[in-house]
């Protein structure tokens, strides 16, 4: 079983390779549409990567309004 | 179709829908690639009926208040046919606002009742907004996991039990047939008060050029309680017998997938959605073999010339097969609104032969005031004026641009306890819709900005200063007020729309960094399509009215005297 900061690293691990950013630029409270420059529709394509690696559903609704990753992380870390 | 003209509400008009198309399918649920439910009209009107009952029997009398907080999915349309067939009023909110302005904006509805799912209720319920809305008596709560306690509300799923037949209750033309904010989750709620006929005559001028029928498949993104959606995604093709699609997930690949899937006809999106499609049908173009390339860009051309004057389906379905079949191969038209779209975007897909429907419109018009007719497709106006309304350019400049005035039936009848600004936006009969335009000669309307201070996402969201400044209001200076950027320094835009902070400091305070992160840290707390964009500094009092309210044109005017390059300081 992750830990929440593992699970929170390899979101951050993720969001950085699919959108293109330097590894370790990204933090926990980082706004994710400020820091990466995304509007909602790049969002929901991150959800769908961090899905298939954590090998989980995630309703759409878990994650409405959210936009932090660490936040994220808890919502993904309480199904796994 | 049913003839609407002998209707005199929406629940009668749906009553009769239900009955006419009893064999046809109506609701199609989908759950990423798990199909969740697929209702005809007759087992619609089963499920409906016992809700209708148990609403009755809690209370719900005619002309009183029912809202629905709820994602796009077929219990959305059964509450709402309900409420309507117990003679109330539909109050539908957005689904995407946080639980304490939805608190609000029920407060001020003063809804009696509430149809909501589990996962919004479970936030609704842990707010402390609830006080607020006291006259909500009685709340239903779809999909509730066994054995969990509902914080006092009572489970949907229970009303299904009850066999008794309820009473239809009529309703007139002029009876109010739903509440539906077009914003107002801060300062001052603006709750349109639409009419059972704002909505059939609505539903008429828009059939007349995009029909439904029986077989055609409407997939419903766009969230229901906004005008759009409830209109072309409900209303309307349940009046002809067509059906309705819902995606229970709205990540990209499954929309994808559903096109093909269901062999969609129709479909509504935002702008950004539009883009976005582009962009991905792009880069697909882009990856081909120069070969391959070459035979598109040639059938694109060959299309591009033959659906000049008007759409030729049939051809362009031929011509560009495998764009088509990617859509499923039965797409009539792409119909897109909730805010401004780029002409490059239009024309884009029109060449593939797609038409997009575009237009303008808003919601206290009754959803669309003019529609593109496709004879022949135009990417740069948003058409002429629907049948029905009537439209004219008031106090226009040399360039002939002007506000858009509208008059029609299918203006609303005001804004819910607002009889001032209700007097302000409708002038002798004509809504005073607050965006710049112009006809061209051929009749059709060009938008070139607005008048007043809001801004329009990308997203379709309407952001009223006015409802984000409340978030600012520890900030450590003298005064502040945030604008429109573009009603301070007028653009002949209508994208790209930002929000700016005012602000006057206090004497001998600066613009520090420490106050610039206090600023976006208070800026972060709001949705991020509601955020501001920069910071306005402003060394005079703000001229404000005897009862100290910020005179806003006047500090806007005032502000306006600075350039807006240097003016403002980005966050």
């Amino acid at each position: 079983m992750r830990t929440i900061d593992q699970t929170t690293q390899e979101i951050l691990d993720l969001a950085s390779k699919h959108f293109n950013v330097p590894a370790g630029t990204l933090a926990p409270d980082d706004d994710f549409f400020k820091k990466l420059g995304i509007d909602s529709l790049q969002t929901l394509e991150l959800l769908s990567r961090i899905e298939n690696h954590f090998n989980i559903e995630l309703p759409d609704y878990e994650v409405q309004g959210v936009s932090d990753f660490r936040t994220l992380a808890s919502r993904i870390q309480s199904r796994l | 179709m049913l003839d609407l003209s002998k209707y005199q509400s929406i629940g009668a008009a749906l009553k009769d829908a239900l009955d006419q198309f009893s064999d046809e399918v109506c609701l199609i649920e989908s759950d990423r690639e798990r199909e969740k439910e697929r209702l005809t009209y007759r087992e619609f009107q089963r499920r409906a009926h016992p809700l209708a009952r148990i609403l009755q029997a809690a209370g719900l009398r005619p002309n009183e208040r029912a809202a629905i907080v709820m994602t796009n999915q077929s219990k959305w349309l059964i509450s709402a046919y309900a409420i309507f067939f117990c003679g109330g009023v539909l109050v539908p909110l957005d689904y995407k606002l946080t639980p304490d302005e939805q608190w609000q904006l029920l407060a001020h509805s003063g809804a009696r009742m509430l149809v909501t799912e589990y996962p919004v209720w479970r936030q609704l319920a842990a707010s402390a907004g609830r006080s607020a809305a006291t006259n909500l008596a009685t709340i239903y709560v779809t999909e509730a996991p066994a054995n969990t306690d509902l914080a006092g509300a009572r489970r949907w799923e229970e009303a299904l039990s009850d066999t008794t037949a309820p009473v239809f209750v009529p309703r007139t033309r002029n009876d109010v047939a739903t509440i539906v904010y077009s914003s107002g989750t801060g300062g001052r709620p603006k709750g349109c008060m639409m009419t059972h006929e704002n909505y059939l005559e609505q539903c008429v001028a828009l059939t007349s050029l995009y029909p439904f029928a029986p077989g055609f498949r409407y997939l419903s993104i766009l969230p229901t309680n906004h005008a759009i959606d409830f209109m072309v995604g409900f209303f309307g093709p349940f009046i002809c017998g067509a059906t309705v699609v819902h995606l229970r997930t709205l990540r990209p690949e499954f929309v994808r997938e559903a096109f093909p899937k269901y062999k969609i006809t129709y479909v509504s999106l935002v702008p950004l959605v539009l883009k976005n499609l582009q962009k991905g049908l792009q880069a697909r173009f882009d990856a081909l073999p120069s070969g391959k390339r070459k035979m598109f860009n040639a059938a694109v051309a060959i299309n591009k010339a033959l659906t000049k004057g008007h759409p030729r389906l049939g051809l362009s379905r031929l011509l560009l097969k495998q764009v088509h079949s990617g859509f499923g191969g039965e797409l009539r038209a792409i119909i897109v609104g909730g805010a401004f779209t780029e002409p490059q975007t239009l024309q884009f897909f029109y060449d593939l032969g797609i038409p997009v429907a575009n237009g303008y419109g808003l919601t206290e018009a009754g959803t669309a005031i003019t529609v593109n007719d496709l004879h022949p497709f135009r990417a740069d106006t948003v058409g002429k004026p629907l049948p029905g309304m009537e439209v004219r350019i008031v106090d226009p400049g040399a360039d002939g641009i002007g506000e858009i005035l509208v008059q029609s039936k299918t203006v609303m009848s005001g804004y819910l306890n607002e009889p001032e600004l209700t007097a302000e936006t409708i002038v002798d009969g004509w809504l005073r819709t607050g965006d710049l335009g112009r006809f061209d000669r051929a009749g059709h309307l060009q938008l070139f900005g607005r008048k007043k201070n809001m801004i329009v996402t990308e997203e379709g969201k309407n952001i009223y200063p006015e409802d984000v400044e409340s978030v600012f209001e520890s900030l450590p200076v003298k005064e502040f007020c945030v604008f429109a950027a573009n009603y301070i320094w007028p653009q002949r835009t209508m994208v790209g729309e930002q929000l700016v902070l005012a602000i006057h400091l206090e004497p001998g305070q600066t613009l520090t960094e420490d106050l610039r992160k206090n600023i976006s840290l208070l800026n972060n707390r709001l949705l991020n399509y509601k955020r501001i964009h920069g910071i306005v500094l402003f060394e005079e009092d703000f001229p404000r009215t005897a009862s100290l309210k910020i005179k806003r044109n006047i500090l806007a005017e005032r502000l306006a005297q600075a350039d807006r390059a240097t003016a403002i300081v980005k966050l």
